[in-house]
């Protein structure tokens, strides 16, 4: 396993345009479901792509996959982060080498300090970084400062993981983690639902600062109102495992109109109904 | 890495206090009769009190079969292979902590519980008892002039017999169980705390039990009273060496609180468990109970079960005095072959008596462990209330968890409320940890941790992160 390299590790310096996720033709199951169904997708360092498409299409499962998930199985395609093999890495060394995924609905652990979580989570990053760790005192300190960037309130430190957080505040510590974690591609899944509208511009405007020329994001989301907060390059349909279209920030808008029945008719969907 | 493959990871587990000292030992040969029973009490240089307690507990022992309700299976214990006397070799009169054996100081200190004046624990005195001898007692002193009495048992036998008289067996009768029996015949030391009438204990005062012995059973006795208004918080912890035979620990603890006095007891169990298949480590078969005698009093056991091939142990609370509170905080841990029955026994007397249960089981590898619980409300106690919760967490799909609550009531008026839950450890919390880069094993013990917070948060803050860290090595992997 890569998480217990002795001599620190720095991650080689990325340039804007770098090709940072690179999926090709992605086949999953799930207990013999096949959800994915041949995925392609290209994401290079400083773009910010939209993932949108029904109820049901494969975005989580894409994201879950992505980010390791043991109860889904890859048939076949790859997928490679920054040229390596992601799919041979264990899900806490794809997140130690900066893929983070936000979870549509982040799971309660009862009993386990969220600050106490936050940090040893921080520190295993850092560590793989070849950052020095951050003791409980200096990490107070850190969280605090990153917290102002979702405005979230300090008490939260003290409650244990998403314990009886609301879901908008179960979707800022999802930010929040990210924000500590400052992965080089971070996937969002629906972390603008269930945000209330302020609470929408707090975490849009956190989520932009936190997207770097040096960075990638993918933005799982349904409504427009995120994409007119963070104007994607990139807007991609996903129906039935594949991603049936790709544009511009229009695409989105045509969406917002139309829905998505044009664009399956287009593309001849009575192929893809599972 | 699979979750399959994480617990196969955590099946691997270290035992960092395996190791033996070599001292020489005064032993008798093995085997239990009435002339062992004597020869005890004269090696103690008892007063008759003592020998006829003895002797009388022997001779009910004698009378009663090995209780066999519990869900254990072992092989049966040959009582007459069993050498029931060991102590370490030492000066006689051990008259400061400079008298005792180097060797002896040297293994505290390796179990990281430093005896020697400049070391000591800061306000925690320890009474350091190895093969079932009391070795030393720190910070004496200091607590004399609080007028608190912590000494070993044979100690107190000598310089206050009439205490000791007067509460020895009052709790915990003679011919309560098998087990209690054989340990009130034979017990060869263990500690003594006595709190005045209004004092609030100084410090924390715990005892440290060591065993070292392969072939020595170990029968420590320990007795707590704490006076009108006294408070007392307690803590004792436990390791022997890794032997590939099984030794028997059959220990007795009694406490008794007054009007208004209140005793915490904290156990950190973490005697040697056996091997990975199940060969050698501890039968720990103890019997706690307290009993609030007074009005008011409170007495609180938590537990944090780690070792021991066989657990059984029900830490109680006879709630005699009105108004009186008993509580049970327990963890058990279990993995491998470790088979644990424990759990506790509130016997509500006194009107407006009440008392708190909660539990936690977590078990992984090929292990059982039960929650036995009775809560019985007599018929005098208007207004008693009980609560109870016991989860059990599996880790893994080889492990057992089961759950026996019994409830008797003679009282209308009395409350009982039961809640029970058992659950896996769950794939998505465990993959959540890992996806912010928490490697399984460590996400496994963050899971445990938090599922135990509820009786952490009860254990004297020194000691809560210790139990922390213990359960993080017990479910420690050696990959990586
Ligand atoms: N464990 C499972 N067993 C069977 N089917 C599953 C399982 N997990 C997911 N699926 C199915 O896979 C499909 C894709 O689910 P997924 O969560 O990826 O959709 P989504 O695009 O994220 O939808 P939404 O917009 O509602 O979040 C759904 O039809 C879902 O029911
Ligand atoms: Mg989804």
């Amino acid at each position: 396993m890569t998480s217990t390299e002795t001599t620190p590790f720095r991650e080689a310096p990325i340039q804007p345009g770098d090709l940072l996720l690179s999926i090709e033709n992605l086949h999953a199951c799930v207990e013999e479901n096949e959800i994915l169904r041949g995925v392609s997708l290209q994401i290079r360092a400083g773009e910010i792509h939209a993932l949108m498409g029904r109820n049901g299409s494969g975005k989580s499962t894409l994201s879950k996959v992505v980010a390791g998930h043991p109860a889904y199985t890859v048939t076949a395609g790859s997928i490679h982060y920054r040229g390596q093999d992601l799919l041979g890495l264990a899900p806490e060394d794809r997140a130690r080498s900066g893929v983070f995924l936000g979870f549509q609905y982040p799971v309660e652990i009862p009993g386990v300090s969220n600050l106490e979580f936050l940090r040893v989570s921080c520190n295993a990053r850092r560590q793989h970084r070849g950052q020095e760790e951050l003791d409980t005192f200096a990490f107070e300190d850190h969280v605090r400062e990153t917290m102002a960037i979702v405005q979230m309130d300090p008490a939260f430190l003290e409650r244990s993981v998403n314990e009886g957080f609301s879901g908008g505040e179960k979707k800022r510590n999802e930010v929040l983690q990210m924000a500590l974690l400052e992965p080089l591609v971070a996937i969002l899944d629906e972390t603008d639902s269930g945000l209330d509208i302020d609470a929408l511009r707090i975490v849009a405007n956190g989520v932009k600062k936190l997207a770097l020329p040096t960075t990638a994001t993918l933005l799982i989301t349904h409504y427009q109102r995120l994409l007119d907060a963070i104007t994607p390059d990139f807007v991609h349909v996903m129906a039935a495992g594949r991603i049936l279209r790709t544009g511009d920030k229009d695409l989105a808008m045509a969406l917002e109109q139309r829905g998505y029945d044009w664009i399956e008719e287009a593309d001849g969907s009575d192929t893809l109904q599972p | 890495m699979s979750s399959a493959a994480t617990v196969e990871a955590l099946n691997k587990t270290p035992y960092r206090y395996g190791f033996v000292t070599d001292i020489e030992t005064e032993k008798i040969s093995r085997g239990l009769d009435e002339s062992v029973v004597r020869l005890i009490s004269s090696k103690k240089q008892e007063p008759d009190f003592m020998r006829q307690f003895r002797l009388k507990a022997y001779a009910q022992w004698q009378t009663m079969a090995e209780p066999d309700w519990a869900a254990l299976k072992y092989p049966s214990i040959d009582y007459q292979d069993i050498v029931y006397y060991s102590a370490p070799r030492q000066k006689e009169q051990k008259a400061s902590l400079e008298d005792v054996d180097p060797v002896l100081l040297e293994t505290f200190d390796k179990l990281g519980i430093p005896l020697s004046e400049q070391k000591r624990l800061s306000n925690v005195a320890v009474d350091a008892v190895f093969d079932s001898v009391s070795i030393a007692t720190t910070y004496k002193q200091k607590l004399a002039e609080h007028g608190v009495v912590f000494c070993s048992m044979g100690e107190a036998v000598k310089d206050h017999p009439e205490l000791v008289e007067r509460y020895l067996g009052s709790v915990v009768p003679i011919g309560d169980n098998f087990f209690a029996a054989l340990n009130s015949a034979v017990f060869s030391d263990g500690s003594f705390v006595y709190i005045p009438k209004g004092v609030q204990c100084p410090m924390e005062l715990s005892t440290y039990f060591r065993i070292n012995s392969d072939d020595a059973g170990q029968f420590e006795r320990t007795l707590i009273i704490a006076e009108e208004g006294a408070s007392v918080s307690y803590l004792e912890g436990c390791t022997a060496p890794m032997f590939d035979t099984n030794q028997l620990h059959a220990a007795v603890v009694e406490l008794v609180a007054l009007d208004d006095a209140s005793i915490k007891y904290s156990t950190v169990q973490n005697w040697y468990a056996g091997d990975e298949n199940g060969k050698g480590g501890i039968y720990n078969f103890v019997t706690k109970r307290g009993l609030c005698k007074g009005r008011r009093s409170r007495i609180s056991w938590t537990q944090v079960e780690t070792g021991s091939a066989i657990t059984w142990k029900y830490p109680g609370c006879v709630l005699r005095g009105q108004d009186s509170v008993g509580e049970f905080y327990s963890v058990a841990l279990t993995n491998h072959y470790q088979q644990a029955d424990t759990g506790t026994k509130m016997v509500h007397i006194g009107p407006g008596s009440r008392s708190t249960i909660i539990s936690k089981g977590i078990s992984s590898g090929h292990s059982v462990n039960s929650y036995r619980g009775l809560v019985n409300m007599g018929p005098q106690a208007r207004g008693a209330r009980n609560f109870s919760q016991c989860d059990s967490m599996l880790i893994g799909d080889q492990a057992t968890a089961n759950t026996h609550p019994y409830i008797q009531s003679r009282q209308p008026e009395a409350t009982v409320e039961h809640e029970a839950s058992t659950c896996h450890i769950s794939e998505d919390q465990l993959f959540y940890l890992q996806s912010r880069g928490i490697e399984p094993e460590a996400a496994v013990s963050m899971l445990v941790s938090g599922f135990c917070r509820d009786v952490f948060n009860q254990l004297p803050m020194e000691f809560a992160a210790e139990a922390d860290k213990l359960l993080a090595l017990k479910l420690e992997g050696s990959v990586g």
